[in-house]
């Protein structure tokens, strides 16, 4: 089928703002969005920058926003899309070329929540012993891929550069809620600061962004509950 | 920013090995450590393994070091060292423990300890049935690895350079002195004086037009050291894993087989049972990707061109498929549109990994040579490296297993290197090299389109190199390299940016995809026989009076020049291969 792919390009060296430019191409609708920005950088536009590597929705190196919704490039194929795609790169973080954004702000609102595991005691030669029970109930935010989908979703970050997110959240949920970790007070105390956790308002834009079906906003107000009930 | 970095080890790739590496060899009192990755560290493919890390736990059922250390051997088609097997097979375990102690959430049994199952050629009492060996994370077991270790380097608060493009080793007085690296977001180059360098950069599976591999696995250190003269060990031996999604090569696991699921050719039937009639499906890689190509290549294979075979989960029981295999079920459906708890999911053998690589010794350190020359500085650890633990076929799950053993194994030895040396001096131009790789892309004659070239290059690989081979095929593909290594001298790019030029980097990629791609047919071209992964359909048998022994390739002007290595032989004799 005939497509029209309109793309918000920035090219940093050339450009004092950024422009969208239009494409026309024959695509397949089973084709991903990476396989039909893929053909534009080699065989339209070699300057196309972007961010790509497994191309199966595991390495979350290619979170853009596409027709309006965050996804990851290589999980969304045309026929979903119909023919006319806009692709943008996700919001609220320092655009540098094209698609390309900084993620320097995100990681380090991930580090910030101690997302490492913590636990003093000296283990014993074997595994330390954890219930299917106790496993499962953080199951969920362990397929977090860092991909930002979720946080540059969210309208609270948008307008405030400064607060967490939800993947440091979903992080730091991680670990509080796994039996074996004994850093969740801590990690509360950061959730508990002014740029934490009660910056959420619940929009559930993120819940609706991750490519990995992580129930986000269930995973925070989880969290806003043990800080109640636990304290910090 | 500073370009030029004094570290006493660097780490080169940040993936499964990679990040083992930096956390042992950080750990040693006083040695600096940085690890530098093309990617940011979180998008290496060892997240993308799915089913499993062997170890012989014996959580479910009674399992030995001894037994593990065999499976790998025979899987190995008796081109494995056997006493990098049997160290293997009792660290993997302490390494395995280990993982857990970082936080790694493997699944649980019913008791509390580490989930276990069952994977393609790991057996009980040398070969007798399927065992329970493989420890799991549901079916993103590589994803929780590298999660777990990236999370770790935080709390180590290990040095990262994130996109930065690794493109030539500093070699001087056959020992290496760190690495030359380019910054994607500025275009800069860097020069990384280190006294010991640690290779984990992962695979070469972009060679083929089929392919579980990740965009970002090109070979590059691969060809780095060949282009700075040193050999690469057995690079026919390239695994084909039975189960990619058709067409797309996406990855399903073999996990899936481990709990029940079945091969059915186009008639329907359970074809494994006439190629491995006690293991059946869980037979190794090597020998189920052939037995898929012979049914399809004999008018079996399933749909309207009868070009793919089916796998069957429509019996598993749909809450085992949703919480063990969650991630790739829907793999299934959203790529195929083909819901695997009702239909049957088209697939076909994937290009996945390569068993050959910088050969290695025991500890890590890289080899020059069939009388194990050690090149003083140099370590190498996971896909790239050969130790040789997968001989001339990998089992499943050993993968991971590698990566944690032997990028630990780096870490240790290039620290303890790093802390009984001092610094050599660097030579002059030490970033002359680089320069001229990245001027040669910028101001070619742009005549050749690299996309067309690499559409070629993966076209011809996987029809003339990839699970059946023939003298005629091979000698045809030597000729198609030959031409393609010429006309890439003439590519060029369109972006002249210095920012982010991506373009550039995909040039310089297909460069180094190219000598990959000579190393494995060269070598396959050279070994007549079959063993392994290498099926020759000219040399149908294993020869072990001749071909008992490892290849060496090295790169010899523009051409190839071979040498060979003994196999470590132990307890185990070679003996033909059934399952």
């Amino acid at each position: 089928m005939q497509i029209n792919v309109k793309i918000k390009r920035y090219n940093p060296e050339a450009d004092a703002r950024p422009y969208w430019a239009e494409y026309k191409l024959e695509a397949r609708g089973s084709d991903r969005v990476l396989d039909v920005i893929n053909h534009l950088k080699w065989e339209v536009d070699g300057t196309l920058a972007f961010r790509r590597s497994c191309a199966h929705g595991i390495c979350g190196s290619d979170a853009m926003l596409i027709n309006g919704v965050n996804r990851l490039a290589c999980k969304v194929l045309v026929k979903d899309l119909g023919e006319r795609i806009t692709i943008e790169p996700i919001r609220g973080l320092p655009v540098l070329k094209d698609l390309i954004v900084d993620m320097e702000p995100f990681f380090d609102s991930y580090k910030a929540v101690l997302p490492f595991f913590i636990n003093d005691d000296p283990p014993p030669p074997g595994e330390r012993y954890q219930s299917a029970e106790d496993r499962a109930v953080f199951d969920e935010t362990t397929k977090c891929i860092l991909c930002a989908a979720c946080t540059t979703s969210c309208p609270v970050f948008w307008t405030n550069g400064r607060y967490l997110g939800p993947a440091a959240i979903v992080n730091a949920h991680r670990f509080i809620f796994d039996s074996r970790d004994q850093g969740a007070a801590e990690r509360l105390g950061v959730l508990n600061q002014a740029n934490g956790l009660w910056r959420c308002r619940t929009a559930y834009n993120c819940t609706e962004a991750c490519p990995r079906d992580i129930p986000i906003t269930r995973a925070i107000e989880e969290v806003k509950r043990a800080l109640l009930w636990r304290g910090a | 920013m500073n370009r030029a970095h004094k570290f006493d080890v660097i780490v080169v790739g940040a993936g499964g090995a990679g990040l083992m590496a930096a956390r042992y060899a950080a750990q040693h009192p006083g040695v600096s450590v940085a690890v530098i990755s093309k990617l940011y560290p979180t998008r290496s493919h060892t997240g993308a393994a799915q089913g499993g890390v062997g170890a012989a736990l014996g959580n479910v059922s009674e399992d030995h070091p001894e037994w593990h250390a065999f499976d790998t051997i025979k899987g190995g088609d008796y081109l494995t060292d056997q006493d990098v097997a049997e160290r293997f097979a009792v660290e993997v375990i302490e390494a395995v423990y280990e993982l857990e102690h970082m936080g790694l959430p493997f699944n649980r049994t019913p008791e509390g300890k580490i989930a276990q199952r069952k994977f393609g050629g790991h057996t009980r009492e040398f070969g007798k049935s399927a065992v329970e060996r493989a420890c799991y994370a549901a079916d993103r077991t590589g994803h929780m690895i590298l999660q777990t270790l990236y999370q770790q380097s935080i709390k180590d608060r290990v040095n990262f350079f994130n996109e930065f493009h690794v493109l030539d080793m500093i070699m001087e007085g056959g020992a290496c002195h760190g690495v030359v690296a380019y910054e994607l977001a500025t275009g800069d180059i860097h020069t990384f004086h280190a006294k010991a360098t640690i290779i984990a950069t992962g695979g070469n599976g972009r060679m083929f037009r089929v392919t579980s591999n990740a965009h970002a696995l090109t070979g590059d250190l691969m060809s780095i050291a060949y282009r700075r003269g040193l050999p690469i060990e057995d690079p026919e031996f390239y695994q084909f894993h039975p189960t990619g999604l058709y067409k797309l090569g996406v990855l399903l696991t073999e996990g899936a087989r481990g709990e029940g699921a079945i091969l059915r050719n186009g008639d329907g039937e359970r074809f494994m049972e006439r190629y491995a009639p006690t293991i059946k499906d869980l037979a190794p890689r090597d020998m189920v990707s052939r037995a898929m190509y012979l049914e399809i290549r004999e008018g079996r294979g399933a749909g309207p061109d009868k070009d793919y075979i089916h796998l069957d989960l429509t019996h598993i029981d749909a809450h085992v498929i949703e919480t063990r295999l969650p991630d790739i079920t829907e793999f299934s459906r959203i790529y195929l549109g083909v819901d695997p708890i009702k239909e049957l999911v088209p697939i076909q053998p994937t290009a996945h990994y390569a068993m050959g690589g910088i050969p290695t010794t025991i500890d890590t350190q890289v080899i020059s040579d069939g009388q194990n020359t050690i090149v003083p500085g140099l370590y190498a650890a996971g896909e790239v490296a050969c130790a040789s633990i997968h001989g001339a076929n990998r089992l499943g799950t050993n993968s991971l297993g590698d990566l944690i053993v032997f990028g630990r194994r780096a870490g240790i030895e290039a620290a303890k290197f790093a802390a009984s040396e001092g610094f050599t001096e660097l030579p002059a131009g030490v970033q002359d090299r680089t320069r001229e790789l990245i001027d040669g892309v910028r101001k070619g004659k742009r005549k050749e389109r690299v996309s067309h070239l690499r559409r070629e290059l993966q076209d011809t690989m996987q029809d003339y190199a990839s699970v059946f081979r023939t003298e005629e095929f091979l000698s045809q593909q030597v000729e198609i390299l030959r031409d393609l290594q010429e006309r890439y001298e003439c590519v060029g790019v369109e972006d002249e940016g210095h920012k982010f030029n991506t373009e550039l980097l995909e040039a310089i990629e297909l460069g180094f995809l190219l000598d990959n791609a000579e190393q494995l047919v060269h070598a396959a071209l050279n070994r007549q026989e079959s063993r392994g992964a290498h099926s020759r359909e000219d040399f149908k048998e294993r020869d072990d009076a001749t071909w008992l022994k490892h290849t060496l390739v090295y790169k010899d002007g523009d051409g190839v020049r071979i040498d060979y290595k003994p196999v470590t032989l132990g307890k185990y004799e070679p003996k033909p291969r059934t399952y």
